[in-house]
């Protein structure tokens, strides 16, 4: 069963960018050969660790964004866990935040779109401080 | 409602001294004369903003509620909601999982 998941690893600090879109390109060669679609990639850069691993104070995170199964995933994480650059992972299943989120936004537009005027009683109480 | 004391932020918790007679429960606000003091309401800021995600990536939000040492601060300090206070804790911990956050700071 396919499932959205998010998996955010740090790379080591000292890997050159272009070694860091090498590996990129092939772990999600490894995850869409495991049967994942990748729906996005983000380098989000080099920030500071808020602890030390593996004794890096820094670090360059990488987020994939990708509908998969649990094989798949599982694989990922395997190879994330045998590529030595790669000093920290995680995977997070978002499907059932999103629809949660999709839930509360809609109840929140419908209830915008009816009752537009008198919908603010509990907002008038900014105005009385002194 | 009572605008002038809104600016009272930690009375003391218990009025002292007065009212000898009565038998009064320790606990809880003193019923009768009408409250003397008021703490200022604290609100969740999640329902006031409207913040439905609280992502463990979004750091500098996630950074408000965590103390110095690197403690989740609690509901009572914080005034958020528990619901809320519910999925920030589990952001937090996975923020901490992928060292954005720190478990215990220095």
């Amino acid at each position: 069963m396919q499932r959205a998941y998010e998996v955010m690893f740090i790379v080591r600090p000292d890997l050159l960018e272009e070694d860091v879109d090498k590996l990129i390109a092939t772990l999600q060669g490894h995850a869409t050969t495991a049967g994942a679609t990748v729906e996005k990639t983000e380098k989000m850069g080099k920030r500071r660790l808020a602890y030390d691993v593996k004794k890096f104070s820094d670090g360059q995170y990488v987020l994939f964004v990708l509908q998969a199964d649990g094989k798949a995933i599982h694989e990922l994480e395997r190879r994330l866990r045998v590529s030595e650059p790669v000093i920290k992972f995680i995977t997070v299943r978002t499907d059932e935040e999103k629809q949660r989120l999709d839930k509360v936004r809609k109840i929140r537009e419908s209830r915008v779109k009816r009752p537009p005027a008198g919908a603010t009683p509990a907002e008038a109480e900014s105005p009385a401080a002194v | 409602m009572a605008d002038e004391t809104q600016e009272v932020t930690t009375p003391s918790p218990r009025p002292q001294g007065g009212r000898p007679d009565g038998p009064r429960p320790d606990r809880g606000p003193a019923r009768d004369g009408g409250r003397k003091f008021f703490r200022r309401k604290k609100v969740c800021k999640f329902c006031v903003e409207k913040i439905d995600d609280i992502n463990y990536k979004d750091v500098r939000l996630l950074g408000q509620f965590v103390a110095e040492r690197g403690k989740i601060v609690p509901r009572r300090l914080t005034g958020v909601c528990t619901p809320h206070q519910r999925r920030l804790t589990a952001a937090i911990k996975r923020a901490r999982n992928i060292a954005l956050l720190p478990f215990a700071a220095r």
